[in-house]
């Protein structure tokens, strides 16, 4: 594989890829909600472009239109929920220390490694570099669960969630062109719905136990009290 | 296909129609006449089926193996329906759930019953995994509804958990698409199962393993195998008792047969390489495991429908395990344990939640005597779990006894971790079982309104299936084994 054989917007694609995943490290290391809030939007944004760049480069004209509802919902409206909710649970200072920050990076790193690992079987394909691709998408979704495991706080976790379906589209968008469009508008259905029904729960979490910190959740376990 | 379009209309406008209907009395009835009207349809459609063999479409797709689900689930949500009407209603009464709340659980229960039916019948893969969310996404909200801290966080650990899980699942549904889309002619129809099965055998092989591993750790989740389980018994014990029996009886059997639709593919695809079985030791190992961890826990538990749900754990990680054996009498086991397990664990937690309105708690350790205080119930639950446990002459023993001469062809040492997982699942049941049913009767302990028909109903039909499987029913089975397993068992 040469990539400088690859024309300049398909090369365009392995940079935005690889920002993206980049921006994944970002959220993993960054301890304020409003920061990681902006830079999910980033990501957001990121993948629109890169849809309408496959958009462009394909015949996929069913491909804007997926790019069109990526923008309005990763980066117009669910940023923007999530900037409601946190002014509304008072939470725009709220800063939390990741604990064992540089073991949580590494873990990270290995998880990029791991991903690719998973991936190498795949080697008869003609499009060797969408291997890369699927790669670090895959890295993508596993940073997205890393995330969720290493933080505590409910509004970071959801942030997770939401960069893992990041990584999901991405390797959608890249690999295959798009799902088919109806599998499509459906997914982005099923998170928006995600999404609403994470900001209730919040107010559900802080009546119910006073905090939103998930190691407060302890009241059903299998061990004795 | 008119009955397809009916049966699938009717919950999607019950949903949108319960949201305006402020009489929590009507929208009970109402329930049951959507379920009804379900069924009904549900029967045509297999009816349908019966003279013309498989229907399908673009869109839809229904075949014998499919078409015994859907009647098995229209059919449970209508007794759960039945059920609920009364149940709800004195839940209501205790003041636990105010009429708006009421309303979010009729369209809720709706939505979840149109969900589960879209992803039995879909042609395509992309819009199952999106029903299987949706089903997620319906019942979260029903398992928090009575409000209080462990219903929250209860709802919250499903809500993580399954959406994490199924996520995985959407990644492995697009590398099958990725591998689909090298080999198919209009790349389009990547997901398009019956496209998908014409042209198995010349998916990657590569892709297809890595995918189906994907798939398996996401729509796993769904199903309870250990280790992903964690939520399962929290969702089934907070919520609702109607929505324990749904959750517990019909949307783990969707998710085995997501699995189950991708293994046939995987089968196939792998055939000609060195592991041509990594599908079905992949499903062994998984299953063998849940149902004898879930069997060891069953001994531990205080709270009745904690109890009630590590048993579906047991028991879905015994269908797994017999899909994993494969071949036709294994394949025949599985289904026919789906069915009889679906009818019996829903009519187990109908009973049991009857049980914990007498006790007017959930915990074991004070629900006592119930054959004295009020016999229904109190038989009810006795030859429910006698069923469950594998009693003869119970459907669940048929499938148990099939699959373990099946496990005694193939891999004769398996029976013994079977036989010893069916023995501790049994003392499991049965140590609690006896005092609740038994034991010595509570002061001030009396009777309570109950509908015990369905419940009658089904334990009838188990029995029924198990004495003298009628030759339809046999006869469907054996088309969809030769289905799953290429050739038939009759």
């Amino acid at each position: 594989m040469n990539l400088a054989q690859l024309g300049l917007l398909e090369q365009s694609i392995f940079v935005l890829v690889a920002l993206a995943l980049f921006l994944s490290f970002v959220l993993l290391s960054q301890a304020r909600l409003t920061t990681m809030i902006h830079v999910f939007a980033w990501q957001g944004f990121l993948l629109a472009l890169l849809t309408a760049i496959v958009a462009a480069l394909g015949d996929n004209p069913h491909l804007y239109i997926s790019a069109l509802l990526t923008f309005l919902l990763k980066v117009l409206l669910i940023p923007a929920m999530l900037h409601r909710l946190i002014r509304r649970l008072e939470l725009e200072r709220h800063q939390e220390r990741l604990q064992k920050q540089a073991l949580v990076m590494m873990a990270g790193a290995a998880l990029v490694i791991f991903s690719y690992w998973v991936v190498l079987p795949i080697t008869h394909m003609e499009l060797a570099h969408i291997r890369n691709v699927v790669s670090l998408s895959l890295a993508i979704v596993q940073l997205g669960m890393l995330l969720m495991v290493a933080r505590r706080q409910v509004v970071a976790q959801v942030i997770g969630f939401m960069s893992m379906e990041n990584g999901l589209f991405l390797a959608a968008v890249a690999a295959t062109a798009g799902m088919p469009l109806v599998v499509e508008l459906g997914i982005a259905f099923d998170v928006l719905v995600a999404a609403v029904l994470f900001g209730v729960f919040f107010f559900h979490i802080r009546d119910s136990i006073d905090t939103l910190d998930v190691d407060q959740l302890t009241r059903l376990s299998e061990e004795e009290r | 296909m008119n009955a397809l379009y009916v049966m699938l209309g009717l919950p999607a406008v019950g949903a949108i129609l319960f949201v305006a209907i402020h009489n929590t009395r009507l929208a009970g009835w109402l329930n049951i006449g959507v379920s009804a009207a379900s069924l009904a349809a549900s029967v045509l459609l297999a009816w349908a089926v019966m003279q013309q063999g498989s229907l399908h479409n673009d869109n839809f797709l229904v075949d014998s193996f499919n078409i015994y689900l859907l009647v098995l689930t229209t059919f449970v949500g209508l007794t759960t329906a039945i059920f609920s009407r009364p149940y709800m209603q004195h839940v209501c009464e205790e003041g636990r759930c105010s009429t708006v709340r009421m309303r979010l659980y009729h369209s809720m229960f709706q939505s979840f019953m149109f969900t589960m039916l879209l992803a039995l019948s879909t042609n395509n893969l992309g819009v199952l995994w999106v029903t299987v969310e949706g089903a997620t996404l319906a019942t979260v909200m029903l398992v928090s509804i009575y409000r209080t801290p462990e219903a929250v966080e209860a709802a919250w650990k499903y809500f993580i958990l399954c959406g994490v899980g199924i996520a995985q699942a959407l990644f492995g549904t697009i590398l099958l698409y990725f591998a689909a889309q090298h080999v198919l002619v209009n790349p389009e129809e990547g997901l398009n199962w019956l496209t998908l099965q014409q042209h198995s055998a010349e998916l990657s092989p590569t892709v297809m393993a890595i995918a189906f591993v994907f798939l398996l750790v996401g729509y796993g989740t769904k199903i309870g195998l250990v280790p992903l389980h964690q939520w399962l018994p929290d969702a089934h014990s907070e919520g609702p008792t109607p929505m324990s029996a749904m959750l517990s009886g019909l949307l783990l059997n969707i998710a085995l047969y997501a699995v189950i639709r991708v293994k046939m593919l995987t089968d196939s695809s792998l055939a000609a390489t060195q592991h041509p079985h990594m599908a079905g030791h992949l499903l062994m190992g998984f299953g063998l495991i849940s149902f004898l961890i879930a069997g060891l826990f069953l001994h531990r538990q205080r709270d009745i429908k904690r109890l009630f749900s590590y048993s579906s754990i047991e028991h879905m990680g015994l269908a797994t395990f017999a899909f994993g054996i494969g071949g036709p009498l294994a394949t025949f086991a599985a289904l026919l344990h789906m069915l009889v397990h679906s009818l019996t664990k829903s009519s187990i937690f109908i009973t049991v939640g009857h049980a914990t309105h007498i006790a007017g708690t959930q915990n074991i350790e004070h629900i006592r005597g119930l054959i004295r205080t009020q016999p229904t119930v109190g038989w009810g639950l006795l030859f429910g779990v006698a069923a469950i446990a594998g009693f003869p002459p119970f459907g669940i023993f048929t499938s148990e006894f099939l699959l373990l001469n099946a496990t005694m062809q193939s891999w004769p040492w398996l029976s013994v971790l079977l036989l010893i997982g069916l023995g501790i699942a049994f003392a499991g049941l049965f140590r609690h079982l006896h005092p609740m049913v038994y034991g010595a009767t509570p002061e001030g302990q009396s009777a309570v309104k109950v509908n015990m028909i369905p419940v009658a109903i089904q334990l009838l039909l188990v029995i029924w299936i198990g004495l003298a499987m009628p030759a339809f029913l046999a006869g469907w089975l054996d088309q969809a084994v030769q289905l799953i397993s290429g050739k038939g068992l009759l």
